[in-house]
């Protein structure tokens, strides 16, 4: 980390919100608790500079795994030319936090998308409705125990028994 | 069937988000559905109208996500390449580019001198094509068709240069971790120089018609007005922003594959309206020439991919010699290489804006996340708030000034 | 001279039924902007000035159904949009034709998963599959003129 602007940043995140840093392949990730995340990024926003909140996003590590959820946001700064990345770890199988949307406008359909793929919930979040599926679609499908959706290609060799189960229009 | 059943949404679910006028039937709900001319691909849009002026916008998208990020985490990391394409079709050697640049991070993989510069042209060459398709588009929109057809005569001639490298006119997947796919041929660089000696004069041509036409600029100046505070709140980057004031080019800022070697302008403008959008772009023409010229000036010779053989695969001509060369070769086309357990975000700068890449490796042969941050996600967000309080034929205006292209948004 | 002889002095010619009607439904047929993804810019790269479409007299695309008889789902169907697709089609009138452009119209394409419909023949009866992904604007010409053979090869009792 050669950045001077980066490096505050981080050592206000470690000593204010309780964030471990940690470095790879040159960019540096802090992992937050989630009651913290908020605050953090207020201060990011205000204090150093941070202006813009590029992506939230989530990783799931399997219904096994605690935490189950990782949420990763993304903040750039224009004036500083750093970024940065703070990972909120997140357990069970129906997690709530706080929603971003007071501190970056922007998280409203990024904290939506989140709701419809993992079913992570944001309490206080003005309009949290499915953004990518249908509107009654039931399941989250970026979780891990989703499965894929895969069909049976129709092949030649087993062409009529597919297409009896294959649903054609009424006309 | 159960799928064609639902179709709308209920006025239930979107009570929050309508003004109280419409419940007493003093304003109109107009549905802009995901059919329509001017929506630019399937966005559905819920009017709420006082007559022709728009009290509020509400954006529906989704109807045409394709399920990638999960699809990818089926697929061995080759193979998921195939799919970066089709994400913003109009973007394709960026997409390939945004997913080599982050393998490529995480594996720690070099990339020799001459695929770097080859990654360049096609990077501009791509950034012209889909500029040329924003303005043929927008004009349409407007109804001078006469654009629309011009720009994609020029685009016939990129497309015609990423087929003799590659085969496909679009969907190349051309650019591998590593490197290129296979090197350019022998009709590259005279096909590239007669381009870019004609480009200037054409992007001349589209000026003349469009940057001084009263009519044009009464559709297009003062409309869909947006402040540097709304754009750095609403997260939008590249053109968008940099119409508003924002001086941030992530070529500039964070270079990649080579592009702090090249000299070339970043065009701001402070209105923030559609008319400084279309000038920045037009002005982002004539700098991807520029970027292009010096590009293949300095063309190097040498290898167009890694050596790394646990990775990259070798050539054909090495497999009838060498049996580590064919158990490489098993190894990569069956099973597919392990890439180093991590998680890594790149960027790189899309005609459209930033375009993140998000990839997180468990050490094994697939993905195991990976998360676009497409720039056309952030940017319709900010439609419903730069588009209050004009007419409705503005807003056709103002989605074209945008740019956005829907498979980017709902991936 | 050949054509008065054959007309003779009354300006009549005589021409079977079907071949007139269809005749006149190959060269006019409008096709409906249906253009969803990346087959779409292909489709738009078809009207263009290089590979002309409106030699075909498609030169206007309609956008509302009501006023075209040709479909032409270029792109992906995602389950969202899949009873949009059935209802435009409802709402266009007979006679009617549709033509699946691209793999994911066809048959699910690149993406086997649980968002796109694997193949629009399971919502909308197609007439033409075009392969590709995208198909060139040269494979989409093809496709429709082998619609037009298609369609001028139907007899009076298969009309709508």
């Amino acid at each position: 980390m050669e950045n001077d602007a980066l490096k505050q940043a981080v050592q206000d995140m470690e000593a204010h919100f309780g964030g471990q840093a940690n470095e790879f392949r040159g960019q540096v990730q802090v992992l937050v608790a989630p009651d913290k995340i908020v605050a953090a990024a207020q201060t990011l926003r205000d204090g150093h500079n941070f202006e813009i909140m590029a992506d939230i996003t989530a990783v799931d590590y399997g219904p096994d795994a605690s935490p189950r959820f990782h949420v990763v946001y993304q903040f750039n700064s224009i004036s500083e030319h750093i970024r940065l990345t703070l990972r909120v770890p997140l357990d069970g199988n129906e997690p709530t936090m706080d929603t971003m949307t007071g501190v970056f406008l922007n998280a409203n359909w990024l904290e939506r998308e989140l709701w419809d793929m993992f079913g992570i919930r944001f309490e206080g979040h003005p309009d949290l409705r499915r953004i990518l599926m249908p509107y009654d679609w039931e399941g989250h499908p970026l979780r891990k125990d989703y499965p894929l959706g895969y069909e049976e290609v129709q092949f030649t060799f087993n062409y009529d028994e597919i297409d009896q189960r294959k649903p054609r229009p009424k006309e | 069937m159960a799928m064609l059943e639902r179709v709308e949404t209920t006025l239930d679910e979107l009570k929050h988000l309508v003004s109280e006028q419409a419940f007493e039937g003093d304003t109109l709900l107009l549905n802009m559905g995901p059919q329509h001319p001017s929506t630019h691909g399937v966005l559905r849009l819920l009017l709420e109208l006082d007559g022709e002026i728009i009290v509020n916008c509400i954006p529906d998208i989704g109807f045409l996500h394709t399920g990638i990020e999960k699809n990818m985490e089926a697929k061995t990391y080759a193979k998921a390449e195939v799919m970066t394409d089709r994400l913003d079709y109009l973007n394709t050697m960026g997409n390939n580019l945004a997913y080599c640049l982050a393998v490529e991070k995480l594996a720690e993989l070099d990339v020799p001198e001459r695929a770097q510069v080859v990654r360049v042209i096609f990077a501009e060459l791509q950034r012209i094509a889909s500029h040329l398709v924003w303005l043929g588009t927008q004009a349409l929109d407007l109804a001078a068709m006469s654009v629309f057809l011009y720009c994609f005569r020029e685009r016939e001639y990129i497309l015609d240069i990423m087929e003799m490298c590659s085969g496909q006119r679009m969907m190349t997947t051309y650019i591998r971790p590593g490197g290129l796919w296979r090197d350019v041929p022998v009709e590259f660089e005279d096909a590239v120089r007669k381009f870019i000696a004609y480009m200037p004069g054409r992007i001349q041509q589209y000026e003349d018609l469009l940057t001084k036409n009263p009519i044009f600029i009464d559709r297009v100046r003062g409309i869909g007005k947006m402040t540097r505070e709304q754009a750095l709140a609403w997260g939008a980057t590249g053109s968008t922003a940099r119409a508003s004031g924002i001086d941030y080019d992530i070529r500039k800022v964070q270079p990649y594959s080579g592009y702090e070697q090249y000299d070339f302008d970043v065009p701001t403008h402070t209105d923030g309206d559609v008319y400084a959008r279309y000038l920045c772009r037009i002005e982002e023409m004539r700098q991807s020439v520029k970027i292009i010229d010096q590009a293949i000036n300095r063309l190097p010779m040498g290898p167009f991919c890694s050596n790394n053989r646990k990775f990259v695969p070798p050539p054909r001509s090495e497999l009838s010699r060498s049996m580590e060369a064919v158990i490489h070769h098993f190894k990569l086309w069956t099973e597919g290489y392990d890439v180093p357990k991590g998680s890594v975000y790149s960027v790189v700068e899309s005609p459209r804006g930033e375009l993140g890449v998000m990839l997180e490796s468990d050490g094994g042969p697939k993905p195991y996340r990976i998360k676009w941050r497409t720039p056309s996600f952030s940017h319709i967000q900010l439609l419903s708030w730069i588009a209050k309080g004009h007419y409705v034929a503005d807003l056709v205006a103002i989605i074209g000034s945008v740019d956005i292209v829907l498979g980017d948004t709902d991936r | 001279m050949g054509i008065e002889q054959k007309l003779g002095n009354m300006g009549v010619v005589t021409h079977r039924l079907e071949d007139l009607v269809n005749w006149s439904r190959t060269r006019a047929m409008w096709p409906m902007l249906f253009g969803l993804a990346c087959c779409a810019i292909e489709m738009m790269a078809a009207q263009g000035a290089h590979f002309d479409m409106s030699r075909f007299g498609m030169e206007l695309m309609r956008a509302s159904p009501r006023q075209s008889d040709l479909m032409i789902v270029a792109g992906r169907v995602s389950r969202k949009m899949a009873p949009v697709l059935r209802r435009l089609y409802d709402q266009m009138p007979d006679p009617k034709w549709v033509v699946a452009m691209g793999d994911c119209a066809s048959c699910g394409g690149v993406f086997n998963n649980y968002a796109i419909v694997q193949g629009v023949d399971e919502i909308v009866p197609v007439d033409v599959f075009v392969a590709g992904c995208p198909p060139r604007p040269e494979a989409l010409i093809h496709g429709i003129v082998t619609l037009h053979e298609k369609v001028q090869g139907e007899k009076m009792k298969d009309w709508a």
